[in-house]
């Protein structure tokens, strides 16, 4: 039965937080917001800074709780049956997030030691990844002697490496040139089809989001969804262009719409 | 190199000054000899060392506690914060006095002294490594779901140890300083009351020699934590350490 069910569910989700100002308010930084997310989905997020793409990401993550709705996710809470999900989420964050005190090689074996895989299936386990990523000479190297872009393909594979079902990433190529955001997003793109993973994907890039491909929802301020589209590989550039311009034209007028001839 | 000058600066005053004021330079060595060939002197010295090692780890242990607390509840945070400020301007002499009034056993009032004194130091130092733990790495393991043994033995304790370390240095350094003071407790033995005897002989030789015997032990101590620093900080660049 929950297979069938969405593997992400948002029911009219509203998280309010204080305000800081002493004013003694509060503001909803995201306000009634639903959606779905089907197993083996990739949904890019796109939105303004401070539309609340985060907090829907700490959301599903687990690490806020609702202040009204109900998040699901695999038919369970993530903020109440926080346990639960232990090595079923992997994220990847805007930056590597690598503990300094880690070789690249431990680092990508955190998640599978906390959740208590053997040593030496660990250790497999990681050299693979490692080497899949262009890593393999450079397992023994603190996080201080790589580069940005060697740094956040540790954090991917430490992500992808205790083989989750959802995978989280919040904007982690933008952060890095171009060449190398291209190069690790069609890397990213082809280990997602391989492990079939259910993805999030938040990002402030419009460029970004059409190249991901899947599905696209455009966030409103405070988080709502204001434009969804989903992005067919037989779209025709010209197709793409009436997307991009629809986006720019919610990003800037918050005006909601579909893309041509496809609504989800 | 310093030292060296030091040494010849203090040989050369001692042409000049009688000898109880500046005693010469073979004549200290001699003294600090004599403390290192009798079974007595010696163990005096290690006394002193024991006393200054158990009073720190009382005060660790004590000021790690209190840190933990501090870190957990503002609550206490509000209480606490203001009486370790407040014992921090306490005079290591206002706590011999506390100690001799308070407390029979000399070892007892001599590790409460150095562990009143110490404490302050060690709990806001311990405080304020756990404060600056990174926020984007706490949430980065927490994303895993690991158990309360398996976040503090994988992100606090590595986040915590180069605060750790440095409470430990800068507390030696006041450590060895008080504990001179509390052995005045009464103690029969250790450097504090062996200064005491040589002040009271004028015996300006025996204590500097007995002065060196602190700073040695001192010196041995840092070059331990620094080693202990070497190793379990490699992984910083090197300009980072």
């Amino acid at each position: 039965m929950k297979d069938e069910a969405p593997e992400i569910e948002f029911d009219r989700v509203t998280k309010s937080f204080p305000r800081t100002d002493g004013s003694g308010g509060s503001f909803d930084a995201v306000r009634d917001l639903s959606f779905a997310v089907r197993r083996g989905e990739l949904l890019a997020i796109l939105g303004r800074t401070g539309c609340g793409k985060s907090t829907t990401f700490n959301l599903i993550s687990g690490l806020l709780r609702p202040t009204s709705g109900t998040v699901t996710v695999k038919g369970y809470d993530p903020f109440a049956q926080f346990e639960w999900f232990r090595g079923k989420i992997g994220i990847v964050f805007q930056n590597d997030r690598l503990m300094p005190w880690r070789t690249a090689f431990a680092n990508v074996e955190l998640g599978l030691e906390l959740n208590k895989v053997e040593r030496d299936k660990r250790a497999e386990i990681v050299a693979s990844w490692l080497a899949r990523l262009g890593l393999k000479d450079h397992g023994g190297d603190f996080p201080h002697a790589l580069s940005g872009g060697m740094r956040q393909r540790v954090s991917i594979a430490r992500a992808f490496a205790i083989k989750p079902d959802i995978l989280l990433c919040d904007e982690p190529f933008s952060a890095l040139d171009e060449h190398t955001g291209n190069v690790l997003r069609e890397e990213f793109r082809g280990l997602l089809s391989e492990t079939k993973a259910t993805a999030i994907f938040i990002t402030h890039s419009i460029d970004e989001a059409l190249k991901l491909g899947g599905r696209l929802m455009v966030f409103d301020r405070p988080a709502r969804i204001a434009y969804e589209t989903r992005l067919s590989a037989d779209m025709t550039e010209r197709d793409r262009d009436e997307v991009r311009t629809q986006i720019r034209r919610t990003l800037a007028t918050g005006l909601t719409g579909n893309a041509p001839g496809d609504p989800t | 190199m310093a030292i060296a000058g030091l040494a010849v600066a203090w040989q050369i005053a001692s042409y000049f000054f009688p000898n109880f004021l500046f005693p010469t330079v073979p004549a200290i060595a001699e003294r600090f000899l004599e403390i290192f060939s009798s079974l007595d002197t010696t163990l005096d010295a290690f006394a002193t060392g024991g006393r200054i090692l158990l009073g720190l780890v009382g005060a660790f242990v004590l000021g790690s506690a209190l840190a933990a607390l501090m870190a957990r509840s503002s609550l206490f945070d509000r209480y606490a914060y203001p009486l370790l400020s407040f014992n921090q301007g306490i005079p290591a002499l206002s706590w011999v006095v506390i100690a001799i009034i308070w407390f029979k056993g000399i070892e007892f009032r001599i590790f409460f002294i150095m562990v009143m004194t110490t404490l302050p130091g060690f709990t806001f130092q311990l405080l304020d490594a756990y404060r600056s733990m990174s926020n984007d790495l706490y949430e980065m393991t927490l994303s895993f779901r690991p158990s309360r043994y398996d976040l503090m033995r994988t992100l606090i304790w590595p986040a915590v140890l180069p605060g750790i370390l440095t409470a430990w240095k800068v507390n030696l350094g006041n450590a060895s300083r008080v504990v001179v003071v509390a052995e005045l407790v009464g103690a029969t033995g250790g450097v504090g009351y062996q200064l005491l005897l040589q002040q009271q002989v004028f015996d300006m030789a025996g204590a500097i020699a007995w002065t060196i015997v602190l700073v040695i032990f001192v010196l041995i101590v840092q070059s331990l934590i620094t080693l202990i620093e070497t190793h379990a900080l490699s992984y910083r660049a090197v300009s980072e350490r």
